[in-house]
């Protein structure tokens, strides 16, 4: 396949190394920190107007965060080797700490929390229901189902403390991925102090967003009414998350264009041709000042509930596609120029390989199904988790 | 009080229990030589120190063919090593007799030194072949071992 | 195919031979080579090269590389009048048959060999994430072909290029100062088969070689400098436009 080159390329240098799964993955992380975050906004900042969406978005998270590490398999050149990364880390090396970060907040954080939140749907599901089901709630109850009123509020304490802790390791866990990018030195698209900082924050824009439109999408499956109070709230720090996302944005921008150093000219040249479309008219355009605009425009206007949905709607979905074309322009672009700053490369994507555009859709559609899976399992919906004439007071995650 | 928090107990032991599999799966799977000289296989350097050669280096082919040795020390190509002609010998070294060294073509092989190039050093050689020999092959009137032409006895001692 | 021919020649006794030192059991350097007494770096002399592409078919016949890929290659550089920032480089194959012929139009014009420069502080070695890219005790910058994952961080912490991905193999491959040659006392490829003298191993630990002592002797420079790589190979008269 020959690839296309603009000027001079060092040789090794014309074929991408990092395709559109490497894309994907930090989507994915971003997804899963932002529906935390906006799961700890009620939990820990006693945000009560959220309250409905705190068990879809710990559930949500879970369903992304065991995606995210397929699109790094499918990548890797040698994935049967993978787990060197657990057995010799390299201590020195961003990727080989991420594993770590990536496992703590697995198992430490989100599995332990909505273990906690759910054990008495648990220990209850574990009696009540048939099948594989059952047995499934079996082996999750740990074979213990003293559900009394003192382990649940043991429970309740360390649902707390957890969710605290989740914050900051939240932020970690995508802000690494925003250092593996910024601390890499050879790379001026990439090396800033600031990318850490930029992928937290476009990260949360994205996971609220997720959690937005599924809440308004699972509720209107389930035929029942949407807490606009709650949808309300969630855009209004979508806005706030926003404005930081977007002010971080354009601050690397004018420092860069300022500042004017060797790479400039390079990437100035990149930006307006072969990142056009991807950066300035997707991302910029219509992925960050027309949703910013939209959502600015129901905290000054009064809409009635209707078009709040329908721009709520709209904004969100506007936003997903500028997050992705944000990770596609940060990964794909820091490919797109030469390190001698005198030439350009194209990327030509695959579409039926192993890492094809297919197997992009795909493992995007993944999440989606393990969240069906899930939501199965551990039903999130407010009405459904109060049980009549237990004389126990039901779990934190409801209403 | 012990019974309220069972369920955690439970699941510290589950946790226990996994970290001891793992620190036993590390024990078995990480190679004995990881770390000997640093946080890398230390056996890599042997494996890697130990390929065998393909280029045997201008000393060995100078230790059989002495006469082109003392032809090339006459000339401006004794900086030259007779690999970077006649390519890689050490499958020819290590056996003379059966493996034999393909023959070269001095038009193309020639001309990647010596055609005119005005990134080349201005006091280096340097021919515009198609002008200098009309598409002959070099070796037509040059001695690649002594190139330089200097009477009609060293043309005739020409070896092809 | 000549070359294939050729390579069958070469690969298949290669074979047999790497075949006897696994039945010998563990492989082990050459036994009078002591690691720390050796610190390896190299002279590359701007002045000197012709550009006529021995070093990299060399390279690529003594290692195994594949077509398309370069573990050495050679730029070729054109500069008009005072705008060094603004270079015309052209690297055709990597140099591998020798340059077009050029006519002389003005300018400067000039032949630049690259290569991995075994950094004392590589950021390659940096971001492996399990090891399987280091530093030797005596400065060489290897890859640990049965432990690379071929995750291709290091291929993008590389400031230089140099790094690539084997497609046979999948995992990372560069540069490695022929370790398997100068090991056992013998040159690199690249320096075995340079007409002019243009590249030159160098042990940096040892006073008494002749390229460690034009370095302490002459104006020579590194490749990207701000970069704080500690690189090892050294130019001699090389250009500010060079990137």
């Amino acid at each position: 396949m020959q690839i296309p080159v603009e000027g001079f390329m060092y040789p090794n240098e014309v074929e991408l190394q990092w395709s559109i799964l490497i894309v994907l993955y930090p989507f994915i992380t971003g997804l899963v920190a932002g529906a935390f975050i906006l799961a700890s906004l009620e939990r820990v900042f006693r945000v009560q107007a959220v309250k409905p969406t705190y068990r879809l978005a710990l559930l949500t998270a879970l369903a992304f965060l065991l995606v995210a590490p397929l699109p790094l398999q499918l990548h890797l050149g040698h994935p049967e080797r993978s787990l060197e990364m657990y057995l010799t880390p390299h201590r020195s090396s961003a990727m080989a700490m991420f594993g770590f970060v990536y496992l703590w907040y697995l198992m430490g954080v989100l599995l332990l929390e909505i273990w906690l939140d759910y054990r008495r749907e648990i220990v209850e599901f574990s009696q009540t229901a048939s099948g594989w089901k059952r047995r499934i709630y079996r082996v999750l109850t740990l074979g213990s189902y003293n559900v009394s009123e003192c382990s649940l509020r043991i429970d309740e304490k360390l649902g707390y403390f957890i969710t605290l802790i989740g914050i900051p390791s939240a932020f970690l866990l995508h802000g690494y991925v925003g250092f593996i990018f910024g601390s890499i030195k050879a790379n001026p698209w990439w090396s800033s102090p600031l990318m850490p900082i930029v992928f937290v924050f476009s990260a949360m824009v994205s996971g609220i967003s997720a959690v937005l439109l599924l809440y308004m999408l699972s509720t209107r499956l389930r035929g029942q009414r949407i807490d606009m109070r709650c949808l309300d709230t969630i855009a209004r720090y979508l806005l706030y998350a926003f404005i930081i996302d977007f002010s971080l944005e354009m601050l690397d921008l004018l420092q860069r264009v300022y500042e004017a150093d060797e790479s400039f000219r390079s990437l100035d040249f990149m930006v307006h041709t072969r990142l056009w479309t991807s950066q300035v008219i997707i991302q910029i355009l219509l992925g960050t000042v027309t949703p910013i605009a939209l959502l600015g425009l129901t905290q000054l206007l009064k809409f009635t509930d209707i078009t709040r949905k329908r721009v709520y709607g709209l904004a969100g979905c506007l936003t997903m596609i500028g997050i992705f074309a944000m990770r596609w322009n940060v990964v794909i672009g820091g490919q797109l120029f030469s390190k001698s700053f005198l030439g350009y490369t194209t990327y030509k994507m695959a579409f039926a390989t192993r890492e094809g555009l297919l197997t992009a859709i795909a493992l995007l559609i993944l999440p989606f199904i393990i969240l069906w899976v899930l939501v199965k399992l551990l039903p999130p919906w407010p009405e459904s988790a109060s049980l009549p004439g237990s004389g126990v007071a039901p779990a934190h995650g409801t209403s | 009080m012990f019974k309220d928090i069972e369920h955690l107990i439970r699941l510290a032991v589950v946790i226990a229990v996994a970290v001891v599999a793992f620190v036993i799966l590390r024990a078995a799977v990480v190679p004995l030589s990881f770390g000997q000289y640093g946080h890398y296989r230390g056996a890599a350097i042997g494996e890697i120190a130990s390929r065998p050669v393909a280029f045997a280096g201008h000393d060995t082919c100078e230790t059989c063919h002495t006469d082109v040795v003392n032809q090339k020390k006459l000339g401006k190509h004794i900086v030259v090593a007779c690999e970077s002609c006649h390519g890689a010998q050490a499958m020819h070294a290590d056996d003379p007799g059966s493996v034999q060294p393909r023959k070269l073509d001095t038009a193309v092989l020639c001309a990647r030194c010596h055609e005119t190039n005005s990134a080349k050093p201005k006091g280096f050689p340097q021919v515009a072949t198609a002008d200098h020999s009309a598409g002959l092959a070099c070796d037509t009137c040059h001695q690649p071992h002594r190139p330089k032409i200097e009477t009609a006895k060293s043309e005739t001692e020409g070896k092809k | 195919m000549d070359i294939t021919r050729r390579r069958l020649l070469v690969l298949l006794p290669a074979a047999v031979a790497a075949w006897k030192y696994v039945l010998a059991g563990t492989p082990e350097a050459s036994p009078n080579y002591k690691l720390t007494e050796h610190w390896w770096g190299m002279l590359i002399d701007i002045p000197k090269c012709i550009g006529c592409g021995s070093c990299v078919r060399a390279c690529a016949e003594e290692n195994d590389v594949p077509e398309g890929y370069y573990r050495t290659w050679i730029e070729r550089y054109h500069v008009a009048d005072w705008r060094i920032e603004r270079p015309e480089v052209e690297s055709p194959d990597g140099g591998k048959q020798g340059f077009p012929p050029h006519v002389d139009d003005g300018g400067k014009n000039f032949f630049v060999p690259k290569l991995c420069n075994h950094c004392a502080e590589s950021p390659c070695t940096q971001v492996c994430p399990v090891g399987a890219t280091f530093a030797t005790p005596d400065g060489v910058v290897l890859v640990d072909k049965s432990y690379c994952l071929g995750c291709r961080y290091c291929v993008q912490a590389c400031p230089y290029g140099c790094r690539f991905i084997n497609p046979k193999s999948n995992t990372a491959e560069k540069c490695s100062l022929c370790y398997h040659r100068i090991t056992k006392g013998l040159t690199t490829a690249c320096c075995e088969v340079c007409p002019t003298g243009a590249r030159q191993l160098a042990d940096l630990k040892n006073p008494k070689d002749p390229i460690h002592e034009f370095l302490r002797t002459h104006t020579v420079q590194v490749l990207k400098p701000h970069m704080a790589t500690g690189a090892k190979v050294f130019y001699n008269g090389m250009d500010g436009s060079v990137r």
